[in-house]
């Protein structure tokens, strides 16, 4: 199958960018990655500079895949990241955008690559449980009830790719934050220190300068994970009543 | 202390901003019902006495007079602070992209502040039309037996108005910008609160939906039907 490819190349943070028409010949069983690696091992016999993207597993659990296709982040499937989306789901002929995740928190480094550091610094502020090293404690020592780990077990889903902020029309890391929160919180381990946990995460993710939630849900839609909306409402839930009760 | 706690949650936390966009519209979503109930009575056939028998009501307790000024307070704030609201969020989400998504959101809610805007321009002619006129003792008086005061005649007023095809159309359309505005904003208050639960989602979303229905229908009907009963 052959495309063509509109990709924004961008040199650094600070210059500007703009969009760049590539053909590439690909076969429909290449991951979407794999048609890049293609496209830039062309670039690079041309001697032109390739196509910066972030990537590391390639098996759609590690988040590091991101960029916008078709102004969808991680591509037109839903669950899915961009690793795991394959050429199958294009068409011979089809013109392809693609462009880097967009919001304020999230600067572009390079082309397709943005900084998503500002994720790392919310976990910092709280996105953790403090326990004694040594030896680990057996997980089944402790019952916790079945409908509870599951909800725990679909926030945990999250691998933190920023795709929520990247569909969010306000640039919000509302899910983000709200799965990171369910999450730690809904488990035995976890509660300790939830209500501190809470109100730093959210405190760092004001701080970093991402956007307020609309409930527009956007995120819901696009997260690779499937993550619900519904942990925002317990993030909401949770904070008001923290922010009411703590001294 | 405790002021500056409550002013750093409800206009800096991005939740606490969000929680005062969510209980005044709450209020004002309560309003529009008792305000709805109220105009219902221009329907009737009596040349106005139920109305402004109401209207010099409402005006006149002192109860409902706080309340009304409550209200306007009220609208002030949703007002101010979704404004507030949607300017950091542009910024904070920088440029938009070359091409548009088509992924499932809920509905209308990408549009809250254009609708809000419309509605807080129709709000301004509205309160110049009736609520200022009849401030200014503009409406014209009428008496009415087994009532010891003169009342101001606001049925007239509203009357006359919605002769005027080019105000029944722009109180329609409004009313239309209303009913979007709630489809999303209903159900949007109770997810900030983190008032949300499995059993109860569903029903919260379809009483959203019919109360936005039943309110935007329920006030665009009225000038639509004084308008014709008088052509």
């Amino acid at each position: 199958m052959e495309l063509q490819l509109k990709i924004w190349r961008q040199k650094n943070a600070d210059s500007g960018g703009g969009f760049e028409v590539y053909r590439v010949k690909a076969n429909e069983h290449m991951s979407f990655l794999e048609m890049l690696d293609v496209l830039n091992e062309q670039l690079i016999a041309e001697r032109k500079e390739p196509v910066a993207f972030d990537h590391d597993c390639r098996e759609g659990i590690c988040g590091a895949c991101s960029m916008v296709i078709n102004g969808r982040p991680h591509g037109p499937n839903q669950g899915t990241t961009t690793c795991q989306l394959h050429m199958r789901f294009f068409k011979d002929g089809d013109v392809i955008t693609v462009e880097p995740f967009q919001a304020r928190a999230f600067p572009v480094i390079k082309d397709l690559v943005v900084d998503r550091s500002a994720f790392d610094r919310i976990i910092q502020a709280g996105g953790y449980i403090s326990v004694n090293t040594g030896q680990p404690v057996d997980g089944n020592a402790i019952p916790i009830e079945r409908d509870t780990s599951s909800l725990a077990f679909d926030a945990a889903a999250c691998i933190g790719c920023g795709a929520c902020v990247a569909a969010c029309p306000n640039g919000s890391a509302m899910l983000f934050v709200a799965a990171k929160v369910s999450h730690l919180g809904l488990l035995p381990q976890g509660k300790i220190e939830q209500d501190g946990r809470v109100q730093k995460m959210v405190a760092q993710m004001d701080e970093e300068g991402f956007g307020n939630c609309s409930n527009v849900a956007a995120c819901e839609a696009e997260c690779p994970k499937q993550i619900s909306v519904s942990n925002i409402a317990r993030l909401n839930r949770a904070l008001i009543t923290v922010s009411f009760q703590s001294s | 202390m405790l002021m500056k706690w409550l002013v750093d949650f409800l206009f800096r936390s991005s939740i606490g901003r969000k929680v005062v966009m969510s209980l005044s519209g709450l209020f004002l979503i309560a309003f529009l019902v008792v305000h709805l109930l109220g105009n219902l009575q221009l329907l009737a056939s009596d040349g106005g006495r139920q109305f402004n028998l109401y209207a010099y009501f409402m005006t006149h307790n002192p109860l409902i007079k706080t309340v009304s000024y409550l209200l306007y307070l009220t609208i002030l704030l949703h007002a101010l602070q979704g404004i507030a609201l949607a300017r950091a969020n542009r910024k904070a989400k920088g440029k938009s992209y070359a091409v548009s998504s088509n992924a499932p959101v809920s509905a209308f809610s990408k549009y809250m502040i254009h609708l809000g805007m419309i509605l807080f321009i129709f709000l301004g002619l509205h309160m110049y039309q009736f609520w200022l006129q009849m401030k200014m003792g503009n409406a014209p008086v009428v008496s009415y037996p087994g009532t010891d005061h003169p009342v101001q005649d606001l049925n007239a007023l509203v009357v006359e108005a919605f002769t005027n095809p080019f105000y029944v159309a722009i109180y329609a359309l409004s009313m239309l910008a209303l009913g979007l505005h709630l489809w999303h904003g209903f159900q949007s208050a109770f997810q900030t609160l983190g008032l949300n639960h499995p059993k109860y989602n569903g029903l919260i979303h379809m009483v959203g939906k019919v109360y936005a229905a039943f309110v935007a229908v329920g006030f665009a009907v009225i000038p639509v039907i004084l308008f014709f009963r008088q052509v």
